[in-house]
């Protein structure tokens, strides 16, 4: 694959205990594009998601990112918040993790926590009140609203987030990742749970993400109506290694990834080849 | 519990008779297995000295029907009058004119304290009464933090209260340093000590980190114990300086204010100064956490008692805003630890038992944890209601606990469980009680 890449994973190892989760997987994510990682169930997608995000740290290999301006940073020695906060990779996860017990507003008004912190001057000039920071809190607001608008969510500003339906969920959690500004969006599985139309708009969304905010976008899917429609490029994984990548195309036309998904798991075999013919 | 689980629960919840009575024969049940030694039989040494015995059957009847036809009311009453259904029950009149009530509580609260010295000025009793009410208001708004917005349960909250009670008492004593200047002092050491017992704990949640908090109010405690050549040990600080209104003392010498304003000199000067003291040091606390809670940093706190991983896939420095909330928290402690010290003019280890965290402890859950007015009403309940059934003498602590427990089962997230959002585009709306999380450690 050439091209300008934004994340380029190396040989990347995660041992747990014997078990090798990933077995040098090496992939590169292009710049302004959309790549699905995907494979049958327990292949190490998510492992794959949680080395990249820095919630585990890889035993082996080499995740860099490099940005627009040049600057290029190594993921795996870097973890924790920091991935998200210096690297400006942001994440979902497949099982949404909002605030609950916070309004929709809140959530992405948490998300811009950096921001905030640093034109609240460190919480000081945010407890006297000094304009400067009501100037930045109302841009946050702004921000905030537009992200709500964009994924429809406008009317629903001040509900709960806990209280919205999945699918508003699913958005809201998305917005909140945009709303940390990042150069890579990381999706885990965003169109699980969703009815065909919302996964329509789903497929609409992150097409606007990539060609308006010009993110970058990884993302894990089994929803093949989502793979194939959406992303430039795929990456298909079985048991921890790289069986077959290139465009949906080829993919879906490549034997040993039917095969992988015959043997792993009937139905979404049937779905591969479905979408194929 | 995840987000999408946490609404349906109580539709699924039992309610039929037949639940009621198989939960009141089964805590009958309990009852009668757990008294028929204990109350069924008694044995007492006889006269030769052998052991006789006779049975009590009557009284274990009464016991477990108690229990029983109890079971059932509490189950009925928890029914009827719980969060389950209150829309239902509650008639819509009832319902407007509480809001109404809800929405002017606090105004008419804070405009009663500033008028308490007024109405009371003759009454020593209230008044003292009253300072103590707030020191715990105070101390339970800064709990409030930790416990309240972050979700870290800390058991050892007395601490900080103590740290800045002998702060104070020290600098005064020692180097002749007057209140105002101790104050800050008070509660930066305090802070300081917040930030060293959040270290450890940083990566400690739920039940473990209540222990190694519970742990620290100890060692704390223990230290002023036995240092003795700093604290004085057991025998505690005395002669600690009252405080001076800016300079003048309150007391009635020549220079004090009584003489300089030409009035009769009266004790009751001091304890309205100390109340108003009191009164403006908690409003302050309250000031603070209200501005911290719409900042971005207050935020965090409560983000951080939603979700921990999706604050760290955001970018929070979740290590930062933990210490932060520790720090800020055990501030108030310290400046409320430095008032305890100057009103009371003398502090021993004693006044900073396991008792008193716990009561803290418990203001915050019953107010409704987060909420500063529940917090403010908790404390008027339990430091006041405590008082007024000062009357019923060994049955003060049975009753006491009953209504704790009754509130809890009417109100089981507290006085006003429902979260204030810190920022609205247009509906500034309650968030229900069961979408907000107590946090996790």
């Amino acid at each position: 694959m050439s091209g300008d890449p934004i994340l380029t994973v190396d040989r990347l190892m995660m041992r747990f205990g014997g078990i090798v989760a990933v077995n040098e997987l090496s992939f590169a994510a292009e710049r302004r594009k959309i790549t699905a990682l995907i494979g049958p169930n327990g292949a190490g997608k998510t492992t794959v998601f949680n080395c990249i995000t820095g919630f585990y740290r890889p035993s082996g290999g080499a995740i860099r990112l490099s940005h627009d301006d040049g600057r290029s940073i190594q993921l795996e020695r870097l973890n924790d918040f920091r991935i998200s906060k210096q690297a400006k990779v942001a994440r979902t996860f497949q099982n949404i993790r909002l605030f609950p017990g916070m309004t929709a507003l809140e959530n992405l008004m948490v998300a811009q926590h950096n921001a905030l912190m640093r034109a609240s001057g460190l919480t000081v000039l945010g407890l006297l009140g000094l304009p400067s920071w009501r100037e930045a809190e109302k841009r946050a607001i702004d921000l905030a609203r537009s992200w709500l608008d964009r994924v429809g969510l406008l009317d629903r500003a001040d509900d709960a987030a806990g209280n919205l339906p999945y699918g508003d969920q699913r958005r809201l959690e998305i917005a909140r990742a945009m709303c940390t500004e990042p150069a890579l969006l990381c999706l885990d599985e965003p169109a699980a749970g969703l009815n065909a139309r919302e996964s329509g708009g789903l497929n609409e969304l992150l097409l606007s993400i990539r060609n308006e905010q010009g993110t970058s976008i990884l993302l894990i899917e089994h929803d093949m109506s989502v793979v194939m429609e959406i992303s430039d490029h795929v990456v298909v994984m079985d048991y921890g290694v790289k069986i077959a990548e290139g465009t949906p195309q080829t993919v879906r036309d490549d034997p040993k990834v039917i095969a992988a998904y015959l043997g792993a798991d009937e139905e979404e075999a049937i779905a591969v080849m479905e979408s194929g013919t | 519990m995840s987000a999408t689980s946490a609404r349906p629960s109580h539709a699924a919840l039992p309610s039929g008779g037949a639940f009621i009575l198989k939960k009141a024969l089964i805590s009958a049940l309990v009852a009668l297995v757990l008294f028929s030694l204990m109350i069924g039989v008694r044995t007492e040494a006889g006269p030769q000295g052998g052991l006789i015995y006779w049975t009590r059957f009557g009284d274990l009847a009464a016991l477990v029907a108690t229990v029983f036809g109890g079971s059932i009311i509490v189950e009925l009453l928890r029914q009827w009058w719980g969060p389950i259904d209150k829309d239902s029950l509650v008639p819509k009149p009832v319902q407007s004119a509480m809001s109404f009530a809800g929405r002017w509580l606090a105004p008419a609260l804070l405009v009663f304290a500033f008028l308490v010295p007024v109405i009371f000025y003759d009454q020593r009793y209230i008044l003292d009464l009253s300072i103590l009410v707030l020191t715990y208001v105070m101390l339970g708004w800064g709990l409030n933090v930790v416990v309240g917005l972050a979700g870290l349960l800390d058991l050892g909250y007395v601490a900080f209260y103590a740290v800045g009670a002998y702060s104070y008492a020290l600098l005064a004593t020692n180097f002749g340093l007057s209140f105002w200047v101790c104050l800050p002092l008070a509660g930066i050491l305090a802070a300081f000590w917040g930030v060293l017992l959040g270290f450890p704990v940083l990566r400690l949640r739920g039940d473990y980190l209540a222990i190694v908090t519970l742990a620290f109010g100890e060692i704390i405690r223990l230290v002023i114990i036995n240092w003795q050549s700093l604290t004085g040990g057991p025998n505690g600080v005395s002669g600690i300086p009252r405080p001076t209104m800016f300079g003048i003392p309150l007391d009635n010498s020549d220079s004090g204010l009584a003489a300089r304003l030409g009035i009769e000199f009266s004790p009751t000067h001091r304890l309205v100064f100390l109340f108003y003291l009191i009164l403006a040091m908690a409003l302050l606390t309250n000031w603070v956490t209200i501005r911290l809670r719409r900042l971005p940093i207050g935020r965090a706190w409560e983000a951080l008692r939603e979700d921990e991983v999706a604050c760290r896939a955001l970018g929070i420095n979740t290590t930062t805003t933990k210490l932060t909330a520790f720090a800020t928290g055990a501030m108030f402690g310290g400046f409320a630890g430095a008032f305890f010290a100057t009103r009371q003019g003398f502090i021993s280890p004693e006044s900073f038992t396991f008792q008193e965290s716990a009561l803290v402890l418990a203001i915050v859950v019953l107010g409704g944890m987060g909420s500063q007015l529940g917090v403010a009403l908790a404390a008027l309940t339990m430091i006041g209601g405590f008082e007024l059934f000062r009357g019923l003498d060994q049955y003060r602590m049975l009753v006491f606990g009953i209504a704790m427990v009754l509130l809890m089962i009417w109100r089981p997230r507290g006085l006003i469980g429902h979260r204030a959002p810190t920022v609205f585009l247009e509906r500034n709306q309650a968030i229900s009680s069961d979408l907000v999380k107590e946090g996790h450690g």
